[in-house]
């Protein structure tokens, strides 16, 4: 026995017990990207018991600016960021059980995963998988912390089924086309704050010390100075589909999900959104002007080409991705450029 | 009018006189945005009548999707 988590028992809301209590514990984390890798090396220093994390992409240069667990071999390699994640945290602290999977986040894979999860963290970078998470959050009763950011931008919220409402009632719509991480970039302090929170709200939960947990949803400015935390509990709704009396989890039926088709002899995917949205084409070209390739439109498409890829998005909703065949991959750069 | 805006004062445009043109003044109208008015959080639906007067303390809080 050494005295790895001595500075953390000195912690008196931890202590000892907490310890125990935390080394006993089974975290989910959804995305190895920027929170992910940020969420997994804090909670495995800390000592958690096992740690599953999930992600579908490899290591690119481009991630290494604030993707705290890899290294220049790994995006040389482009290396799952699941395996470089587990590799790394494994050197870090090989007390802790690590399952890694190179899986896309679908309510099939997801839900045989979450046998003995005390927590999940959401370290995605789309709507589409967090509404899946909130759904499995409610049905299996696993509380789940909500972190996002772009930009110098961050928010957080922690979501408790029973008790607080979910992200199905503070977000009376699911948004389709944002800023995401790609289009208006990200300053790795803005992940750290949203790590910091998310963490932080983790620890709280596998100490089950519920009295401190964070009621308010936060968010913060780190480059204009601004910072807000406002009590959300009057929106919890009874009648929402998600956890209200009578709950359907929408998003976990088939309905709800995208739709990926790859398009036989086309080299090419068609995305069709979960929810039935149309684009705003003249928005979405302003996001996407900013970036590296060529935006062509006209009234009833959007053509984005950068490098060998071209994404076409109709005004109907649908995005075709051609250039590749690989359904994750196309959800990668679709969610890369629309959020 | 001046109003307090993420816990600062601002000045704004007297035309910014409910709460859905005062997000369109700040392009966040195609966003998902949560509003906060003198400590009542409002539903989408009450963003066009609810009228903006001076002193008003207003939270913005958007949801993004990095991560």
């Amino acid at each position: 026995m050494n005295d790895r988590y001595s500075r953390q028992t000195l912690f008196q809301p931890i202590g000892e017990k907490g310890q125990e209590k935390i080394s006993s514990k089974h975290v989910l984390i959804i995305g190895a990207g920027a929170l992910g890798t940020g969420a997994a090396e804090n909670l495995v220093r800390a000592g958690v018991g096992k740690l599953t994390i999930i992600d579908r992409d490899y290591v690119e240069w481009s991630n290494l600016q604030r993707q705290q667990l890899y290294t220049e071999k790994d995006a040389e390699t482009r290396l799952p960021k699941a395996v470089a994640a587990r590799q790394r945290l494994e050197q870090v602290n090989s007390e802790v059980i690590i399952d890694a999977k190179v899986i896309d986040a679908t309510p099939l894979e997801l839900e045989p995963l979450l046998d003995g999860v005390d927590v999940i963290i959401d370290a995605t970078d789309n709507f589409d998988i967090r509404m899946i998470i909130n759904d499995l959050s409610q049905k299996h009763q696993i509380p789940w912390i909500y972190g996002a950011c772009v930009g110098s931008y961050g928010i957080s919220y922690t979501i408790l089924p029973g008790d607080t409402p979910c992200l199905h009632c503070l977000m009376e719509q699911v948004p389709l086309g944002g800023l995401t991480c790609d289009t208006a970039g990200i300053i790795s302090p803005a992940v750290q704050m949203v790590t910091a929170h998310q963490t932080a709200e983790a620890m709280k939960l596998l100490v089950e010390d519920w009295g401190a947990v964070r009621k308010k949803l936060v968010s913060f400015d780190l480059w204009t100075n601004q910072h807000s935390a406002i009590g959300v509990s009057s929106v919890k709704k009874d009648d929402c589909p998600s956890c209200g009396r009578e709950a359907s989890y929408p998003f976990l039926s088939y309905d709800q999900q995208m739709k990926t088709a790859v398009l036989c002899g086309r080299d090419s995917v068609q995305i069709r959104p979960a929810s039935k949205q149309e684009w705003n084409l003249t928005v979405l070209a302003e996001t996407l002007a900013g970036q590296e390739g060529k935006v062509e439109k006209n009234p009833y498409l959007l053509s984005f080409t950068t490098g060998d890829k071209r994404m076409v998005f109709f005004k109907d909703g649908r995005a075709l991705i051609h250039g590749t065949q690989d359904v994750a991959e196309a959800k990668t750069l679709y969610h890369r450029y629309t959020g | 009018m001046n109003v307090k805006l993420n816990g600062e004062w601002h000045e704004i445009p007297d035309h910014l006189d409910d709460v859905r043109t005062l997000l369109s003044h700040f392009q966040l109208d195609s966003r998902v945005v949560m509003v906060e008015l003198n400590d009542t959080i409002l539903e989408k639906s009450e963003h066009g009548n609810s009228q903006l007067h001076e002193g008003d303390q207003i939270e913005l809080v958007q949801f993004v999707g990095g991560g």
